[in-house]
């Protein structure tokens, strides 16, 4: 067995972990971004439902309890993702041993946001700390408003209302967009990097997974981003 | 063209052993440089003048051996660059008319832990020879040599593990890797000997060998940057660093 821990612990094996990580991650996003989306199907200017869609919604994801189980790999896999990442970023420092003083560098493909990866996933992070304080801890643990829908038996919690509460902030909508452009260029590159980690680049394969990776890192953050800067608007 | 003549001002990393606490960069100024010259004619020269001057930092050492680019010993980096601003050139091709009159130039050794500066701008790179005595070989029993064309192989292959063997082992993609990773290194020799049927009896073993090593010797993670193939004088790809992910999983994951 100790090949196992070998092949984890190996520079390749570290590779492996983020990027099947990160992949999981990227399945998270999309699924998180659509479920979301629902939020549009509350807004009264648009003849909504107020959030009834939004909150049975938000119910089912916080009681089924096959969604539980996923929940709680996925913030294991989040804190995976982090842990070793801020572990091999040190690693690395360490191997570097410092920086030149001549100033030119390469040009390489996607320079800022691969160079910057680390930086990025903290941005990321911190994100997730404030917005699942916002959100998931009041669905979790806190006492919240409530309502009453003819579809559900019991009264349920009205994150939706919560939600439009916080987009009325300047500084939540701003950090939410400047955490957005990070997710942005963490995917830029880490989507595509992370089928070069599982070995699946070659010329046959290259174009393809450039150009889903681009696609994949615009359009999700690009989902995300229009929830706070509608409601925002819709607000003032 | 004609001879140009052009005066720069050289910023170098001076150092003398391992554990000089006083290293760091010096400046000489107005260094007059020929424009024919290779980059290691310019620092020749700058030599011939400090010894003749006898200024008391000395000479610049810097290594050096066959100035065709074709070796690899040549490692310097040029203003944050190995072997500086041209594509797929080493230091020794380099030509000083592609610097202007009046510029600042950094000359500085390779940074990695793995790499300690020896002098001046000379490394200690065994840690790649320590990689390549690991794996990087085909065991041939002596006797007669088998005929050539008995062991068929396609051209396309062929050229592949060219472009792979193509590699002289310089070390610049450590180097410009932001975290020191030898990976790109490390690929080339494991793809142009896993392409050829020669390189097959001890792939598996070759490819867990080497990458153990080159972990043990201290080297960063590869985190898919790019820069080492953009500095690469071999312009040897990254998809060799896939290969070797791809022969990496399939000797640990799929064999016993």
């Amino acid at each position: 067995m100790k090949w196992i821990t070998n092949f984890l612990l190996s520079s390749i094996g570290k590779k492996l972990i983020m990027s099947l990580t990160g992949l999981f991650l990227c399945l998270f996003l999309i699924v998180h971004m659509i479920g979301n989306l629902q939020l549009f199907a509350g807004l009264p200017a648009f003849g909504g439902d107020e959030g009834e869609a939004f909150n049975t919604y938000a119910y089912m994801m916080t009681h089924n309890p096959l969604i539980k189980i996923i929940s709680y790999g996925n913030y294991f896999f989040i804190l995976l993702h982090a842990v070793q990442g801020i572990l091999i970023t040190m690693q690395n420092r360490k191997a570097k041993g410092g920086k030149y003083q001549g100033s030119e560098t390469a040009k390489t493909e996607a320079k800022v946001a691969s160079r910057n990866m680390a930086y990025l996933g903290i941005l990321i992070l911190a994100f997730i700390g404030l917005h699942m304080w916002q959100f998931w801890a009041h669905m979790h643990f806190f006492e919240m408003d409530q309502v009453k829908y003819a579809s559900m038996g019991e009264p349920i919690k009205d994150l939706y209302s919560l939600v439009a509460e916080a987009f009325k902030a300047e500084w939540v909508v701003i950090f939410y967009l400047i955490s957005l452009i990070g997710l942005s260029m963490h995917l830029m590159h880490g989507f595509w990097s992370a089928f070069q980690s599982m070995g699946l680049n070659n010329q046959k394969y290259s174009t393809i997974i450039r150009g889903a990776a681009m696609g994949f890192a615009i359009l999700v953050p690009l989902g995300f981003a229009s929830m706070p800067i509608v409601f925002y608007a819709l607000s003032k | 063209m004609a001879h140009g003549e052009i005066k720069l001002n050289l910023h170098i990393w001076r150092q003398k052993g391992v554990n000089d606490k006083n290293a760091g960069i010096k400046t000489y100024k107005n260094v007059n440089v020929d424009t024919h010259m290779s980059f290691l004619e310019m620092l020749d020269v700058l030599n011939t003048k400090l010894i003749e001057e006898k200024h008391p930092d000395g000479p610049v050492s810097f290594e050096h051996d066959c100035r065709e680019g074709i070796c690899g010993s040549c490692s310097l980096v040029i203003n944050g660059r190995p072997h500086g601003p041209m594509q797929g050139t080493t230091a020794c091709q380099l030509h000083m008319r592609h610097f202007k009159d009046g510029q600042d130039v950094y000359i500085e050794p390779y940074k990695a832990t793995a790499f300690p500066v020896i002098s001046d701008l000379v490394t200690d790179r065994a840690a790649l020879d320590r990689i390549i005595n690991a794996g990087g070989y085909v065991s041939v029993n002596t006797g007669n040599a088998p005929d050539g064309n008995a062991v068929l192989v396609p051209q396309d292959i062929s050229d592949e593990a060219m472009n792979a063997a193509a590699c002289i082992g310089c070390g610049a993609c450590v180097a410009a890797c932001p975290n020191a990773s030898a990976m790109l290194f490390t690929s080339a020799k494991v793809s142009h000997l896993a392409l050829l049927p020669q390189g097959q009896a001890e792939a598996t073993k070759r490819v867990k060998k080497m990458v153990a090593t080159m972990d043990r010797e201290g080297f960063g993670n590869c985190s898919n940057i790019g820069a080492c193939e953009a500095e690469c004088p071999k312009e040897i790809s990254i998809s060799n660093i896939a290969r070797m992910n791809r022969e990496y999983f399939s000797a640990v994951v799929g064999k016993d």
